[in-house]
């Protein structure tokens, strides 16, 4: 497959999908990621997959709900504001194991915000999100080919653990173009969803999805092999580590953020300086072994974030016991640049 | 002399105790669904949604594949069940908090993109779960533990009535409003739940079916009384009838 094309990410992930094998897609508009529901609205019939404009956010996660029920690949994308109303959809669907993906274009907040690129949706994604004691695994794309690459992983995660997965990008993701090579999935079906999935009970008692649990000690034994998962799940870690081996400093930044940081060492790696970046790819697990055995190797960490101190809170838990990270925000309302973390970075360093 | 039964029991129906009150008429309405699947002889194939209200252990009496909806969604679940699977049949069950309320916004959207599911909407006039408090439904001057003096015109607005207002939408196939309170109306019951999930399969559109039922724990009434208030004080504000049927309307 030496195909390449020259897609925006929002794009990339709505053909992502289809490639994948995605049957059914439901959302409703918001920028920054008004391009998937556009692009599959055309594109998700032609290959007899069902589009649906919902009427809402909290409609379109309840129909992926439904249609995961049912054991097909569906997905809905939205941005942060309609990303909080899915959450009590997404509650219902970690506490009854269905899986599905649902795409965040990380838009600005509190409230309305902006429409400008945040990473102010960190706590939100990582820690499970709506009501309950669950947790959804977070794929956070740097690039756009990263973005096609992680759509493809999230369909087959989703199925692998019977869990909602989250892409997390942002507007600066959804909305560059970059060349990609879209690669052929190894699987584009979920056979093994015929085992629990609702198809009309034909010679065999009805299954039941739910997540109510009254009886004494059920909701504890359900929890307790929830949890059994999301420990199986820190298999999935994954993070790219750039020039760590020899720096003094390891950058610690994710997503669009980590790609203009990693710009940033590379220049200052240029002019002299030791310092390396890691770039977590998973955020739920977050990759913390990695960040870990450097602390241990005697690095330091600064964090850089584009909001006001989230994930730095993860990094200071993976490195706890030998030291600490410093951090720098980037506020949401203007594009960083790698100029912008030249000086933090140097500060870090001890410049 | 021997009996002969009027009507057999359903298999799909299981055979067990409810956890429903003494007089309470969800009962009624499962075995309604139960004996239309059944005539039907579409059980197989029959994926259930059941909703937050007394009727969310639906799976304990319907031996049918379910999903569980959170509160008021279950008709933009059903529409993710059927996009993902249009050769099943498919239908939600919700009370009157459930659909006329929070999810008021699903139903009526539902019903509009005319999905091809059948909606059971049971209206007791009010929130059975949560210990009786005032539902969209519920009656002027009835009392209930949100409003001790009664519903009040001015402060919490009129009833509302759902079936008349999802006939009014351009995806409705079928809509009636049905009683369970006599033996009569139980028969006109069966028949309209039947029509519903036969327009369904026919691919006519969306079908909706209100059924009027007793909540005589809530209504702190007797079992035999609860049932007389459907006859007296429901059905004069929420008449029985069919709102919609595209079958007669084509024939016009
Ligand atoms: C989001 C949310 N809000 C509130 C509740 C609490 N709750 C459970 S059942 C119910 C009302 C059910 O009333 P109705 O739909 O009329 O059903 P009935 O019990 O009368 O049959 C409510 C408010 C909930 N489960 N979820
Ligand atoms: S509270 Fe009302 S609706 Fe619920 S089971 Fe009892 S009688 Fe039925
Ligand atoms: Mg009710």
């Amino acid at each position: 497959m030496s195909e390449r094309l020259f897609l925006k990410g929002n794009e990339a992930i709505a053909r992502a999908a289809i490639a994948a094998g995605m049957r059914c897609y439901f959302g409703y508009p918001i920028t920054p990621q008004n391009d998937i529901p556009e692009f599959l609205s055309t594109e998700l019939p032609k290959v007899g997959g069902e589009f649906v404009q919902a009427e809402s956010e909290i409609a379109a996660a309840n129909m992926l709900l439904g249609a995961a029920a049912c054991g097909v690949r569906a997905m809905t994308s939205s941005s942060s504001p309609g990303i909080s109303l899915m959450q009590e959809a997404i509650s219902y669907m970690a506490g009854s194991e269905l899986p599905g993906v649902i795409v965040n274009m990380n838009r600005g907040g509190p409230g309305l915000g902006d429409i400008g690129p945040s990473q102010g949706d960190y706590f939100q994604s990582t820690r499970g999100g709506g009501h309950g004691d669950y947790r959804t695994l977070v794929l956070a794309p740097g690039t756009v080919q990263e973005a096609y690459d992680l759509t493809l992983l999230a369909f087959e995660l989703a199925f692998r653990y019977r869990n909602p997965v989250l892409l997390l990008g942002d507007a600066i993701l959804g909305q560059m173009k970059e060349p990609v090579t879209p690669r052929v999935p190894q699987q584009t079906t979920d056979p093994e969803a015929e085992t629990w999935c609702l198809t009309g009970a034909v010679q065999r008692p009805g299954r039941v999805l739910k997540s109510l649990f009254l009886d004494d000690g059920a909701l504890a034994e359900h929890n307790t092999r929830l949890a059994a998962k999301y420990q199986a799940m820190e298999t999935e870690s994954r993070a790219e580590s750039f020039l760590v081996d020899d720096a003094q400093l390891v950058v610690v930044a994710y997503g669009s953020i980590g790609r203009i940081a990693k710009s940033t060492v590379r220049k200052l790696r240029a002019a002299g300086h030791r310092v390396g970046l890691v770039r977590p790819i998973t955020l739920f697990p977050f990759p913390t072994a990695i960040l870990r055995d450097l602390a241990l190797a005697g690095k330091r960490f600064l964090t850089i974030e584009h909001n006001l101190g989230q994930m730095v809170d993860d990094v200071r838990l993976a490195v706890r016991t030998v030291t600490d990270s410093a951090f720098y925000g980037h506020l949401p309302g203007n594009l960083p640049t790698p100029n912008d973390f030249e000086a933090p970075i140097l500060a870090a360093l001890g410049h | 002399m021997q009996e002969i039964p009027v009507t057999r029991y359903p298999e799909v129906l299981i055979d067990r105790p409810t956890h429903y009150c003494p007089g309470c008429q969800h009962g009624i309405a499962h075995r309604l669904v139960a004996e239309a699947l059944t005539d039907l002889g579409v059980v197989e194939r029959t994926i259930a949604v059941s909703s937050i209200g007394c009727s969310v252990f639906l799976y304990n009496y319907l031996n049918l594949d379910t999903v569980e909806a959170p509160h008021g969604r279950a008709p933009a679940v059903a529409t993710g069940v059927k996009r993902a699977r249009p050769e099943a049949i498919v239908f939600t069950y919700q009370g009157d908090g459930d659909l006329a309320s929070i999810g008021m916004a699903e139903i009526i959207h539902c019903a509009n993109r005319g999905e091809r599911v059948t909606v059971i909407f049971v209206n007791n006039t009010v929130y059975g779960m949560t210990g009786g408090q005032m539902a969209p439904t519920t009656l002027l001057g009835q009392k209930t533990t949100t409003c001790p003096g009664g519903r009040c015109l001015e402060r919490e607005g009129a009833p509302i009535r759902m079936a008349e207002i999802i006939a009014s939408l351009g995806g409705t196939a079928y809509c009636a409003r049905v009683a369970v309170n006599t033996v009569k109306n139980v028969m006109r019951a069966k028949k309209a739940i039947r029509n519903a999930f036969q327009y369904q399969l026919d691919g006519k559109g969306f079908s909706f079916v209100e059924v009027l039922a007793t909540c005589p724990t809530n209504w702190r009434l007797s079992p035999t009384a609860a049932n007389e208030r459907v006859a007296t004080e429901m059905i004069p504000y929420f008449p029985l009838g069919t709102f919609q049927d595209c079958a007669a309307t084509e024939e016009v």
